[in-house]
């Protein structure tokens, strides 16, 4: 507002003064100034026509008859609420203790007898400036709180659209605790997890650089692509590289995503991490034994697709163990004296934890206590994740609804890997991708998606690569195992896995027929085991026979053939 | 000035000393330090001797250098770091993208 205008522009005074001669005389000046003028003779007069007349400014006599100007101007006062009316004691008083109390009733300043026209009017204009400022000053607070409203609102929209992408998947399994603030995504903090179609379960947790509308947006592509990639039975090493280079595509160069992704397997009790920028992870087997799993990459969004590494560290585990992993957010928490929480705050409350309590509930704890805080900020996200038997554990539903689209039924398919790009191609998801075009099978996805990874996988590791299933009995030779797997995969040459499918329709629902071929030298199916066993409890806790235990399992046959380099699966399913 | 700028003395080479915190609020600074640091300049010191904290917009703006002085061909190194502004750059391995010495 244009302030000198504003001092030109006339103003309601409400007058109160008992002297007939001095309240016209009072009058007339400021009528002579250009305002509009109403008149008491006594305080209960005037706190009438305060409320009728609603003025802006106030002047009033000390001393008066029924009511002074003390008890009006505490009535006045409380009458304005938060408008501030300025109110001016006219008086001929000069002893301090009754110009105080007037001050104490309410007053905010004063105007001595006899009156002066030059005095009321640099009193008057004085007021009205300071009675303007408080008007500018409470509609930008208003605008602000009303900014604020709607900002909040917005993010509560923007929220459930962002739930709609970013659901909280497998967040709420029973071995899953975690701490994510519902805002957290406009603070730049996401966590996801998704069972995955053969068992077991994806776990994502990214921090955005930058916060509200720059880092939500970043988020979106992010849960999409972990969601959708996760159902198709990619694994997390696909997904990393996705994310990425989405990332590396859309976001400005200075924004970017810490992030670790963790591949879970129950059966074969082992993790598959990555770490990209974000606090070390911890893993924990008891309260005195625990590994600490630091970053070892460069966050998401940063390198592009042929820089960028997504190789994943596998870590072997046992039941009951329990993975921690938190953002920046859970390091930066600070106390009173503003001294952050750090690495050494989170260690020593997983070394307090003892045996009983929960490492999750143990963390959170000590934040509350050390923060002295209940309600953490938006960019605090921690998750504790437990091995547990995969029995009873989360799998991906049987999709119900058959597809309105017929699919096809009868048809025949050969795909074949070859070379290195045994090495460097995961088939699984397009595999699948075949399979799931006919409608009777979509809705047994993850058994399927069993079938062939456990083909594939036994093919790869121990047709091509020759690994020895026996080493995974010892954990060195796990160690061993993982990484003669990674060094074997690297220089494959003159190798390859064939699929071939046959589908055919039956009376009572399909067929589903695969053959799975590989180049590597066999294995001796006539006397293994499980090969051999009529019950499967028989095969143990091994983890070669595993495998081939769960294709028995699904399938309604198995053969091998040749030199036990060549398998047929039998599938049916039924209407 | 948390932000001092010198050529080494061929001009080839530009040094940025931040003091302090090294966060958003000295991203303009930042940004005006190697943009206006004159067009012969092949190579970027970042001295980090007295900055007593780097948050992650700070990594954000190296990353904009690093871009600035021509990406995966950038010759930059960050110097002189403390233990904590360290451990940062660590943790998020940009030892992989900047000489750290």
């Amino acid at each position: 507002m244009d302030e000198s205008a504003a001092e030109t522009t006339p103003l309601n005074i409400l007058i109160a003064d008992d002297s007939d001669s001095d309240r016209l005389i009072l009058k007339a000046i400021l009528k002579r100034l250009g305002h509009r003028v109403v008149d008491a003779a006594n305080g209960r007069e005037a706190v009438v026509l305060f409320q009728s007349e609603a003025p802006d400014i106030v002047l009033l006599d000390a001393l008066m008859p029924s009511m002074d100007g003390m008890e009006a101007a505490r009535h006045i006062k409380t009458l304005a609420g938060e408008r501030l009316v300025p109110l001016i004691f006219i008086t001929s008083l000069t002893e301090p203790e009754d110009l105080a109390g007037c001050l104490e009733a309410g007053g905010d300043g004063f105007l001595s007898k006899p009156y002066n026209r030059i005095m009321i009017e640099a009193k008057v204009n004085a007021f009205n400036r300071m009675r303007l400022m408080h008007r500018a000053l409470s509609n930008q607070r208003d605008l602000m709180h009303e900014r604020n409203r709607q900002l909040l609102k917005e993010q509560h929209i923007a929220r459930g659209v962002f739930d709609n992408v970013a659901h909280t998947g497998c967040l709420n399994a029973p071995n899953i605790r975690y701490h994510a603030s519902p805002l957290s995504v406009f603070s730049g903090d996401v966590l996801f997890a998704s069972p995955r179609p053969a068992g077991g379960m994806l776990v994502f947790a990214g921090d955005f650089t930058g916060h509200g509308l720059p880092a939500a947006i970043g988020a979106m592509p992010v849960a999409e692509s972990f969601y959708g990639m996760a159902g198709k039975g990619f694994n997390g090493a696909d997904i990393l590289r996705e994310i990425n280079q989405k990332l590396v595509r859309i976001l400005p160069k200075d924004m970017f995503c810490c992030g670790v992704m963790v591949e879970v397997d129950f059966t074969l009790n082992q993790l598959n991490i990555w770490n990209g920028g974000l606090p070390d992870m911890w893993l924990m087997r008891s309260p005195t034994e625990r590994f600490s799993l630091p970053s070892r990459h460069l966050p998401l969004g940063i390198l592009s697709p042929d820089q960028f590494n997504a190789d994943m560290e596998t870590v072997r585990s046992r039941p009951g163990d329990r993975l921690l992993l938190m953002t920046d957010g859970v390091l930066e928490c600070t106390d009173g004296a503003g001294q952050v929480f750090g690495e050494q705050g989170v260690r020593r409350a997983i070394e307090n934890a003892g045996l009983d309590r929960h490492p999750f509930d143990a963390l959170m704890g000590e934040i509350q206590r050390f923060t002295g805080q209940q309600k953490f900020g938006d960019d605090l996200t921690l998750c504790c994740l437990e091995m547990v038997e995969e029995e009873g554990q989360v799998v991906l539903p049987d999709a119900v609804e058959l597809s309105t689209l017929a699919g096809p039924t009868q048809w025949r398919s050969v795909y074949e890997l070859q070379g290195s790009t045994l090495g460097e191609f995961n088939p699984l998801p397009l595999l699948l991708h075949i399979c799931m075009e006919v409608p009777g099978l979509r809705r047994k996805s993850g058994e399927i998606y069993t079938l062939l990874s456990e083909l594939y996988n036994n093919a790869l590791e121990h047709g091509v690569l020759q690994l020895p299933s026996e080493w995974k009995f010892t954990p060195e030779g796990f160690d061993r195992y993982y990484s003669e797997r990674a060094k074997r995969l690297n220089r494959v040459k003159g190798h390859y896995i064939r699929f071939s499918f046959h589908h055919d329709l039956m009376a009572w629902g399909g067929r589903l027929r695969v053959v799975c071929e590989d180049s590597g030298e066999g294995f001796d199916f006539q006397n293994h085991p499980v090969l051999q066993a009529t019950e499967m409890a028989q095969s143990g806790p091994r983890y070669g026979g595993r495998g081939l235990a769960l294709i028995k399992r699904l399938a309604k046959s198995v053969q091998f053939y040749k030199k036990g380099n060549r398998v047929e699966v039998v599938y049916e399913w039924f209407f | 000035m948390p932000i001092e700028t010198h050529r080494s003395r061929d001009g080839r080479s530009l040094t940025i000393k931040i003091e302090g915190r090294f966060d958003f609020s000295t991203h303009q600074a930042f940004r005006d330090a190697y943009e206006h640091g004159g067009r012969d300049v092949s190579g970027y010191v970042v001295d980090l001797s007295d900055a007593t904290y780097l948050d992650s917009s700070a990594l954000g703006m190296l990353l904009l250098l690093r871009d600035h002085a021509g990406g995966d061909s950038a010759d930059i190194v960050i110097e002189n770091c403390n233990n904590d502004v360290r451990k940062i750059l660590t943790i998020s391995n940009f030892e992989q993208l900047f000489t750290i010495r």
